[in-house]
């Protein structure tokens, strides 16, 4: 076998490799957003795009949300494939009328005459001390609307693999982005791929417990999973990786298995992604499972700015460990 | 800001006034259809007559081409007839039948057509303002010269979408012309109560090149959209043409007292002074371009065109249960 030479990407170079990949592959491809072309995006994410692309494909847009979000529905359902940047999750509330109402029900309201071949691409996540505005994970609120597909990448390769195939999806698709994970790096092939939307991952392999996580949840169980190991417990690690479409074979397969769940999400976890994945595991494994199936996800609380209050809203590897040891002490 | 030239002014060719006129008698015969069916218990839910504005749809889509494009609104069954949808399928659309436009699934508010360049009706006040926008976001990138037209009520100047679209149009220098139809009523509240300062100076703040036409006076509203688009298409950027029109009936087909919100005075004053139908017939009489017999005749011939798509529709089946679940993904 020859031997492969591993390359390594952040999670932010994956996601403008992805890009620049499908821009120079496909000419309808544009990108608008606020401070997307010469900025690059606050984190630097899509800089160098805009000199390789030019300003009429990579389009700096007043900060009007809920404008070029509905530009964007509108040139999709015209022959182009917008990817639309909305700088922080939270503000995606300012879209809502335009995703929602516009985007999700368009194909479906015309009897399929119309596509909307879009992707928004957003952030997620707390701990950035940033206060209530700019650290929420809303995706739940996509999730909840027919029409709309939700990706939830958590490492440089299923961003590059999942964002290209969104790109090239004929529907309305979110990528949700944990802004915390920009300078996460990992493996990234240099040869072209594409990741199936709505196809989970096993990010490990155990036996003992189930912990499905989310995007930035992922390495959280993954950590959690490291020290459970060094006390006798073999987790695995399921990544849904889409929550929806959903690949519900996978999660309910790993749970029937070890008979034991946890669910992380950075989200709120009242009517959030947390109750969804549970209730999907608990219709498809219940006379397989040993216990409740345990959800975790952020506290129901607008987020702090103080750090101390900020660190206890989210799942951390260590309450996460906790309750996956509780779990599997009873019998 | 200007205002539109006067239509004595123009030379419009006989056959297109003609065809304008003859679209207005179909569009007013749909409606009249479209009551009837609600009378009669046939059509579930509501729907938003046209009836009075019939000037504005025709005027605007006579002066556009079959690849241009259109958003409309819930009130949208002129702009739908206007920019070449067959009745039909409408009043198949309405009843919810698997023939309509949306195999059933849009509705009164929701009709599309691909066809015609028609992006849909919207039942979002101020919905489709982006849409259209973003329509010609698409014509400018991919040089294809087609013009968009958002048509919208008065009601949607309330939408901030409405200002931020405007925005990145002139800043952009989109071919979308933004039609604001002010039939003086917010459903059940006069515009005045909701409405501060001058319509027009809120595209003007923006640079957008705005006029104001008599929506009851299909030549001028044709006059003055053949003139716009020509702006656009030339790469101009966007304009706002307000017009001045009236809603005959109701919010909806149910809204029958409406003396809350306007008189029947008012209403009737409309109706036999500012009428677009009578305005262009009398105009097409007095030029010696028809006579009263033929303008009947024309009517009848609407009427019973539009007796045999109603009878269609009525008689076309519903869409199989197992179609709820297609089309919610491409």
């Amino acid at each position: 076998m020859p031997e492969v030479i591993a390359r390594e990407l952040t999670f932010g170079e994956a996601i403008r490799e992805a890009l620049a990949e499908e821009m120079r592959r496909d000419s309808r491809v544009v990108i608008l957003g606020e401070d997307v072309a010469e900025a690059g995006t606050p984190f630097k994410v899509l800089a160098g795009l805009v000199q390789e692309f030019g300003p009429e494909r990579v389009v700096d847009t007043p900060i009007s949300e809920a404008g070029f979000t509905g530009i964007g529905v509108g040139a999709a359902m015209t022959g182009l494939r917008p990817v639309v940047d909305i700088m922080f999750g939270d503000f995606i509330t300012l879209t809502m009328d335009q995703m929602a109402n516009q985007a999700a029900k368009v194909h479906y309201m015309s009897g399929g005459m119309w596509k909307v071949p879009m992707v928004m691409r957003t952030t997620l996540g707390a701990t950035r001390r940033s206060a209530a505005q700019h650290s929420q994970s809303l995706h739940a609120w996509f999730c909840h609307i027919p029409g709309l597909k939700v990706i939830m990448p958590s490492t440089p390769y299923d961003v590059k693999g999942l964002l290209k195939a969104a790109i090239r999806d004929d529907n309305p698709v979110i990528v949700f982005e944990d802004k915390m994970m920009y300078k996460l790096k990992g493996p990234v092939p240099v040869e072209e791929y594409t990741i199936p939307i709505g196809k989970a991952d096993i990010k490990r392999a155990g036996e003992d417990i189930t912990i499905v996580a989310t995007s930035s949840m992922v390495q959280v169980a993954l950590g959690a999973a490291v020290m459970l190991e060094e006390i006798g417990i073999s987790a695995e690690v399921v990544d849904p990786r889409t929550l929806w479409p959903l690949d519900e074979h996978t999660l309910v397969e790993s749970a029937k298995k070890t008979s034991r769940a946890i669910v992380i999400d950075e989200g709120y976890a009242r009517y959030g992604t947390t109750a969804e994945l549970a209730s999907v595991i608990v219709e498809g494994a219940f006379f397989h499972l040993d216990q409740p199936v345990a959800r975790m996800g952020a506290m129901h609380v607008p987020i702090p700015f103080s750090p101390p209050l900020e660190d206890a809203t989210v799942p951390t590897e260590r309450s996460v460990f906790d309750v996956a040891r509780a779990l599997c002490s009873k019998r | 800001m200007t205002i539109a030239t006067d239509p004595s002014e123009t030379d419009i060719d006989v056959g297109r006034r003609l065809r304008m006129y003859r679209q207005m008698v179909s569009i007013r015969a749909f409606e009249e259809q479209v009551n009837q069916l609600y009378l009669r218990a046939l059509m579930p839910g509501l729907a938003h007559l046209y009836s009075g504005e019939e000037a504005v749809a025709v005027g605007i889509c006579e002066a556009l081409g079959a690849d241009d494009y259109i958003t409309s609104t819930h009130r949208g069954h002129g702009h739908c007839l206007a920019k070449g949808a067959a009745p039909d399928r409408m009043f198949a659309e309405l009843l919810g039948k698997a023939a309509g436009y949306c195999h059933g699934k849009g509705g009164s508010m929701h009709i599309a057509d691909a066809a015609t360049g028609n992006l849909g009706a919207n039942a979002i006040v101020g919905g489709s303002i982006a849409i259209a926008t973003g329509a010609a976001f698409s014509s400018k990138y991919l040089h294809n010269n087609r013009v968009s037209v958002c048509f919208f009520g008065e009601g949607a100047l309330g939408q901030g979408v409405l200002y931020e679209s405007m925005n990145m149009a002139q800043l952009w220098r989109l071919p979308v012309i933004y039609v604001c139809e002010n039939n003086f009523y917010n459903e059940y509240t006069h515009f005045s109560e909701t409405t501060a300062g001058e319509i027009l100076g809120r595209p003007a703040a923006f640079g957008v090149h705005a006029e104001c036409v008599d929506g009851q006076d299909v030549d001028a509203v044709y006059t003055a959209a053949a003139r716009l688009v020509h702006r656009a298409r030339r790469g101009e950027g966007p304009a706002f043409l307000l017009c001045n029109t009236y809603r005959y009936t109701g919010h909806h087909v149910g809204d029958i007292n409406r003396e809350y919100y306007r008189s029947k005075q008012e209403e009737q004053q409309w109706v036999t002074e500012r009428d677009p139908l009578k305005h262009a017939a009398d105009r097409l009489i007095a030029g010696g371009i028809v006579d009263r017999a033929e303008i009947d005749r024309l009517h009848a011939e609407i009427n019973a065109e539009m007796e045999k798509a109603v009878e269609f529709a009525v008689s076309t089946p519903y869409p199989g249960v197992e179609e709820v679940e297609q089309d919610v993904y491409a």
